[in-house]
C-alpha cells in the first residue's frame, strides 16, 4: 500500500497548525478530523492570545474569524451574600496592539481547515482514528474503521483526552487531580446591546474572570467572554475537587448559581441560550508534559499536555498552535535528512524548549501546586469584599474609625497558613 | 433553565450504539457515585428499584469527565464513530 508523508490525527488548532506549517513542501499531508467538519466537537472559554505565536504562523491568521478584540480585562472576586469586587482594567496597548481576540471554535477551526485545504493539504473530516499502527518500535500509521493508513510520521494532536497517546504508553492515566472540567453557555445579544453593556466600541470585547464562591470555595472560577453577538459564560473546577465537595454540588447546578449571581445576571439578561458545551482542561502544567516523540510520531497541543493556568490568565490554544508549527518545522527536517526516528524527531522537544511553549510552562512550574489551595477559592476573595463592604457601609451606629476596621479585618491574615503562602509566592 | 432543555439546543447526531459503558456489577458496589455529580449533561441516572446506573448516551458533550472521575473504573468511554455525536456550531 503507498505511504503517505505524514498523518496528523485531529483538525484541531495543533492539527490544523501543522498542516499549514507543511504546506508548500510538496509533501503528501493527511489531516484526519472524527468531527462533522474541524471545530465541531471543539470547545474554548475563551480567547487566543496572539503576542507569543506571531513570529511562528506567518499568514495562518490573517482573515480568521475572531470574534472581538480584548480591550477590557475584568476580575472579579465573590465574596458571601452576592458580595462582589471588581477589578476593570483597560489600556491603550490592549486596544492598539494585536493581543488577544474571543474566538468560538467551531467558526475558528473551520475557517483554518479550510485555509489548509485550499492549500493542497487534505483535511478529511468525519473520520475517527481508532488505533495507531505500529511495528517493531517505530509507528507506522493509524486505523480509520478497519483500513490501514500507513505514513512516514504521524502526528497526535487528538486533543486532551489522549486516547490514542495512552494506548501507545506515552502518557499516564488521566487523573482527576491534573484535568478541570468546565462548562459553557452561548447567549446570544445584540452586537450593540453587547457595547453598551460592556462600555465597549464596535468589535472590542471584554474577557471577564471570577474567583471566590462560584465553585463553592473550591478549586475552580467563573469566565465571560463576549464575542461578536454573544456571550461565552461558564465555570470551570477541577475534576477532583468537585469530586471532594461537601455538600455535594453538581457541574451544571454551579453554572447555573453563577449565572444567578447579582456580578452576572444583569450582563446576560435578555440573551437567548443557543448552545451548551462541556470539555476538559489540562491543569498539571510543566508536570503533566511527558515524552512526546518516537520513532515516527510526535504529540502535540492538549494531548501534550500543553496548557496554563496562572490564576489571572488562562492558556491553552497559543501553546497547541506553536507546537503544530514546532511539529512541523522538525516534519521537515526529518525529510530533508530522510530519517523519521527519533534522533530527528526529538528535535521537536529542543524546538518547543527553545520557543515560550516550555520556556513559559517552566518558568510557572509551581503554579499549579501554588493554586491548589482553597483559600484563593474561598478565604481570599470573600476577604477582598469584606473590607470593602465594611468600609463603604452606614449602619446607625456612629463609624468606626478606618484604621481600626483595617487591623480588625486584617488579623485573620496573621495566621501562619497566610505567612506560608505569601512565602510561597516568591516561587512562582 | 434546566440541563435537559440547554442539551436540546445543541445538534447531536446519535450512533445506534452508546460509546459509554457500565459495568454495574461494580456500580451496585459503589458508594460514592461521582459520575452523578461531574457529568455536565447530567445524562447518569440511577434507577431506584434496580439499583443500577445507566447513561443517557444521546445527550453527552465528550468531555470524558465521567471516566476520569470514575474512581472504581467501571465506565468505558470512547468517542462516538466519525460523524456521530455532539456538532458544536460556536464551540
Amino acid at each position: 500500500m503507498e505511504k503517505l508523508d505524514v498523518i496528523i490525527v485531529g483538525g484541531g488548532l495543533a492539527g490544523l497548525s501543522c498542516a499549514y506549517g507543511l504546506k508548500n513542501e510538496g509533501l503528501n499531508v493527511l489531516v484526519l478530523e472524527r468531527g462533522e467538519f474541524p471545530g465541531s466537537k471543539n470547545m474554548t472559554g475563551g480567547r487566543l492570545y496572539l503576542k507569543p505565536i506571531k513570529p511562528l504562523i506567518g499568514d495562518m491568521l490573517e482573515g480568521a474569524p475572531f470574534e472581538r478584540k480584548v480591550v477590557r480585562e475584568r476580575w472579579s472576586f465573590l465574596g458571601k451574600d452576592n458580595e462582589s469586587l471588581t477589578l476593570d482594567f483597560i489600556s491603550k496597548k490592549l486596544k492598539e496592539e494585536e493581543h488577544s481576540y474571543t474566538v468560538l471554535r467551531a467558526k475558528f477551526d473551520k475557517y483554518l481547515s479550510e485555509k489548509v485545504s485550499n492549500s493542497g493539504i487534505f483535511v478529511i473530516p468525519k473520520y475517527r482514528v481508532d488505533g495507531i499502527l505500529k511495528d517493531n518500535g517505530r509507528v507506522e500509521g493509524v486505523y480509520v474503521g478497519g483500513e490501514r493508513l500507513y505514513a512516514r510520521v504521524v502526528v497526535i494532536a487528538e486533543g486532551v483526552l489522549s486516547q490514542l497517546t495512552r494506548k501507545l504508553g506515552m502518557k499516564k492515566e488521566l487523573s482527576a487531580d491534573s484535568y478541570a472540567v468546565g462548562v459553557k453557555e452561548i447567549i446570544e445579544l445584540p452586537e450593540h446591546r453587547i457595547n453598551e453593556r460592556f462600555n465597549v466600541g464596535s468589535g472590542e470585547g471584554v474577557a471577564h474572570l471570577f474567583v471566590g464562591d462560584v465553585t463553592g470555595g473550591v478549586f475552580g472560577g467563573g469566565f465571560l467572554y463576549t464575542n461578536k453577538e454573544s456571550i461565552s459564560i461558564g465555570v470551570v473546577v477541577k475534576i477532583s475537587s468537585l469530586m471532594d465537595m461537601y455538600p455535594s454540588m453538581k457541574i451544571y447546578e454551579l453554572l447555573e448559581r453563577f449565572k444567578d449571581k447579582d456580578e452576572v445576571k444583569n450582563l446576560i439578561a435578555g440573551g437567548n441560550t443557543v448552545e451548551y458545551s462541556a470539555h476538559i482542561i489540562p491543569e498539571s502544567g510543566l508536570k503533566g508534559v511527558e515524552k512526546l516523540y518516537g520513532n515516527g510520531f510526535l504529540i502535540t497541543g492538549d494531548a501534550a499536555g500543553f496548557a496554563l493556568n496562572m490564576g489571572i490568565t488562562v492558556r491553552g490554544m497559543d501553546f497547541a498552535i506553536a507546537s503544530g508549527f514546532l511539529a512541523a518545522d522538525t516534519i521537515k527536517e526529518a525529510f530533508r535528512r530522510g530519517d523519521f526516528s527519533e534522533r530527528v524527531l526529538s528535535g521537536y522537544m529542543e524546538r518547543l524548549s527553545g520557543s515560550f511553549v516550555l520556556k513559559d510552562l517552566k518558568s510557572f512550574e509551581e503554579m499549579p501546586s501554588f493554586l491548589d489551595n482553597k483559600d484563593f477559592f474561598g478565604f481570599y476573595p470573600s476577604k477582598m469584599t469584606e473590607i470593602f463592604g465594611r468600609l463603604v457601609y452606614f449602619g446607625e451606629e456612629p463609624k468606626e474609625r478606618i484604621w481600626k476596621t483595617l487591623k480588625d479585618w486584617g488579623k485573620d491574615f496573621l495566621r501562619l497558613r497566610n505567612i506560608k503562602t505569601l512565602l510561597r509566592v516568591r516561587k512562582i | 433553565m434546566k440541563t435537559e432543555e440547554k442539551l436540546a439546543k445543541n445538534i447531536i447526531k446519535n450512533d445506534k450504539v452508546s460509546h459509554i459503558t457500565i459495568n454495574n456489577t461494580i456500580c451496585k458496589t459503589c458508594k460514592m457515585r461521582f459520575c452523578l455529580n461531574v457529568c455536565p449533561g447530567n445524562l447518569y441516572k440511577l434507577i431506584e428499584e434496580t439499583n443500577e446506573m445507566t447513561v443517557e448516551y444521546a445527550g453527552c458533550l465528550e468531555c470524558g469527565t465521567c471516566m476520569i472521575a470514575c474512581v472504581r473504573g467501571a465506565i468505558s468511554w470512547g468517542y462516538p464513530g466519525g460523524e456521530f455525536g455532539v456538532q458544536y456550531r460556536f464551540g
